[in-house]
C-alpha cells in the first residue's frame, strides 16, 4: 500500500489487498473527529496553539473568513508551502479548503497529503453548476449545507462529512443555528413518512431516493454532522452541540479574538461539557475581547457565502 | 462478576457513540466516562478511536489520567481501539513531547505508523481465538505495535505487502487493544470477546 494507490473500491470485499479510499475509510475518519473542535489556522504557530488547546484537527488556510470578507477579491486554495508548513508543525490531522467545483485544487491538496478537504463556500466558487465528484478521490471531503436536500446531494457526490454553512467570518451564530435546526427537523420529518411519501420527499429534497430512505431509517445522516460558520464563544460552541452538531468548526472566532490560546481552550472545554452550564460559565470568564462580529442585516446578499453551492 | 455489567466508554473525544451502539446491541449497560467519579461505577472501559494527543491532553486537564491508571492497575478490564490502543500502551513512538498514556499493556506503539489519511485502508485480519473467519478491519491513520513484552499475547497481524507482519491486535490479561476500528464495521465479535473478558468468561 502506498500513496500512489488509487483503489476506490466502494464496497470492497475483504481480500489480502489493502483497500484505500473506501467509503468506510473516509466516513470512519470523519467519525474519529467527533466530540471535538476543528480550528482555522493561517500559520504553523497558530496550528501549534490550536493543537496545544486540544483541537482534534486544524483547517489550514491563507486568510480566515473575516479577512477574506475584508480584503475582497477571489479567495482560492492556499499556497502549498503554507500547507506543508502546517502539516510539519502539528501531529493532529490537517484539513484544507478548495473552491466549490475546483477538482484540480482538490487533486493538489490530496497530493500534499492533507487528511480532509473542505469544498467550501467561503472560497470563491469555481463552478456554478457542479460540485466536485468526491468519489474520485482517496482523501475524504466535508461540504457545507443549509438544509437537508443540500446535505444529501453532497453525500450523493461522496462527501464523508456534512457541516452547517452558517455565515463564516461574521462571528454571528444565527445562520448556523438556522441551518442546524433546518437539517435536524427535516430528518425528523422523514422518519414520519411512509414508503410512498418518501418518493415524494426525495423529489422535494432533490436528492437520491436511496439516501433519503437511509436517512429516514437511521434518524440521522449516514455521515457525521458538524457545525460551522459564526461560532465565536464557548456558549456558541455548546449551542451547536445541543442543536445536534457532533463537533464544531471555529474559523475566525479564535484568532480574531483578544486571547486566542485561552479562547481556544475554553471552546474545547465547552464543546466537551456542552450540557454542563457550570463548566461553560467557568470557561467563559475573563476571556477578553471576542471578535467584533457583523450583524447579518448589514450584510449585502452578494456578501453572503451560504448561498454559494447548488 | 455482575450478570449485566456496566461498561464505560471514555468520552473525552472520538467515536464514542459507535462503541456504545455495539455494546448496547450485546445487552450490556453503557455509560459515557467524562469525570473520575464515573470511573467508580463501571466494570470495564472502552477507550475509543479519535485523536490520541487530544485525548491525552484532556485526560490530564480533567484529572482523569491518574484515576484511570489506578483502576487499570487494580485490574479493571479495558479495550482500546486506535487512539485507545495508544492510550493503553506503556511506551509510544511518534507522539508529541507532552503526550502521556494510561498504560497497562507492556508494548511499544508507534502512532500514525500506517501514515496519513490518504493511506488509511481496510483489509481482512485473522484474529486468534475468534470464530467465523477473518475480521474486516478498518485502519484510520492507524498505529501499529512495534514490540511487546513477554506477558502480551499477539492476537493479529496485518497481511499484505509493505507492512506485512505488523502487530495490530494484542491482549494482556484483562486488557485488549486493536489498531483498527471494529465499532465501524457492524461486526460485534471483538466487542463480544471484551464483554466476556469483563464478565470473567474469557
Amino acid at each position: 500500500m502506498g500513496r500512489e494507490s488509487t483503489t476506490v473500491a466502494d464496497n470492497a470485499s475483504p481480500t489480502s489487498d489493502n483497500a484505500v479510499g473506501t467509503q468506510r475509510v473516509k466516513r470512519g475518519m470523519a467519525e474519529q473527529l467527533k466530540n471535538g473542535v476543528i480550528m482555522d489556522v493561517v500559520t504553523p504557530e497558530q496550528a501549534k496553539i490550536a493543537e496545544d488547546a486540544g483541537a482534534v484537527a486544524v483547517m489550514a488556510l491563507e486568510r480566515v473568513p473575516a479577512d477574506i470578507r475584508k480584503d475582497g477579491g477571489v479567495a482560492r486554495m492556499s499556497d502549498p508551502d503554507m500547507i506543508d508548513g502546517i502539516i510539519e508543525a502539528v501531529s493532529i490531522p490537517v484539513m484544507a479548503k478548495v473552491r466549490i467545483g475546483h477538482f484540480v485544487e482538490a487533486q493538489v491538496l490530496q497530493s500534499l497529503g492533507v487528511d480532509f478537504i473542505d469544498e467550501s463556500e467561503v472560497l470563491t466558487p469555481a463552478d456554478e453548476a457542479h460540485h466536485i465528484d468526491k468519489w474520485a478521490f482517496t482523501v475524504p471531503f466535508v461540504c457545507g449545507a443549509t438544509e437537508l436536500g443540500e446535505a444529501l446531494r453532497r453525500i450523493a457526490e461522496g462527501a464523508a462529512m456534512i457541516r452547517s454553512k452558517g455565515e463564516a467570518g461574521t462571528g454571528n451564530v444565527v445562520e448556523a443555528t438556522r441551518h442546524m435546526r433546518s437539517i435536524r427537523s427535516a430528518i425528523k420529518r422523514l422518519g414520519t413518512l411512509d414508503e410512498a411519501e418518501l418518493f415524494g420527499a426525495a423529489k422535494e429534497l432533490r436528492a437520491p431516493y436511496d439516501i433519503v430512505k437511509e436517512v429516514a431509517e437511521l434518524g440521522k445522516l449516514p455521515v457525521p454532522l458538524f457545525s460551522a460558520g459564526g461560532v465565536a464563544t464557548p456558549a456558541d460552541a455548546a449551542l451547536m452541540r445541543q442543536l445536534g452538531a457532533e463537533s464544531v468548526f471555529v474559523g475566525s472566532g479564535i484568532f480574531k479574538s483578544g486571547d486566542p490560546a485561552r479562547r481556544a481552550d475554553a471552546i474545547v472545554q465547552a464543546t466537551l461539557h456542552y450540557e454542563d452550564p457550570a463548566v461553560i460559565a467557568r470557561v467563559s470568564r475573563g476571556l477578553g475581547e471576542a471578535m467584533v462580529g457583523i450583524n447579518l442585516d448589514e450584510l449585502a446578499d452578494s456578501q453572503r457565502y451560504a448561498g454559494r453551492g447548488w | 462478576m455482575t450478570h449485566r455489567p456496566t461498561i464505560g466508554v471514555l468520552a473525552l473525544q472520538g467515536d464514542v457513540a459507535e462503541h456504545q451502539r455495539v455494546l448496547d446491541s450485546l445487552g450490556v449497560h453503557t455509560v459515557k466516562v467524562l469525570t473520575p467519579e464515573r470511573l467508580d461505577a463501571i466494570d470495564g472501559l472502552v477507550l475509543p478511536g479519535g485523536e490520541s494527543t487530544t485525548m491525552s491532553k484532556l485526560a490530564v486537564r480533567y484529572g482523569l489520567l491518574e484515576p484511570l491508571r489506578k483502576r487499570i492497575r487494580a485490574g479493571m478490564p479495558a479495550y482500546g481501539t486506535c487512539a485507545g490502543m495508544i492510550m493503553l500502551a506503556d511506551r509510544i513512538l511518534g507522539g508529541t513531547d507532552d503526550q502521556r498514556t494510561v498504560g497497562g499493556i507492556d508494548m511499544t506503539v508507534r502512532r500514525n505508523a500506517f501514515g496519513r489519511q490518504t493511506e488509511s485502508f481496510e483489509t481482512a485480519v485473522d484474529i486468534d481465538g475468534l470464530d467465523g473467519g477473518p475480521f474486516d478491519a478498518v485502519f484510520i491513520r492507524a498505529p501499529w505495535v512495534e514490540s511487546v513484552g513477554p506477558d502480551v499475547t499477539v492476537l493479529g497481524e496485518v497481511p499484505g505487502a509493505d507492512e506485512a507482519g505488523r502487530i495490530v491486535a494484542v491482549r494482556q490479561g484483562g486488557l485488549m487493544a486493536t489498531s483498527f476500528h471494529p465499532e465501524l464495521t457492524g461486526d460485534a465479535r471483538i466487542h463480544r470477546l471484551f464483554v466476556d473478558i469483563v464478565k470473567g468468561l474469557a
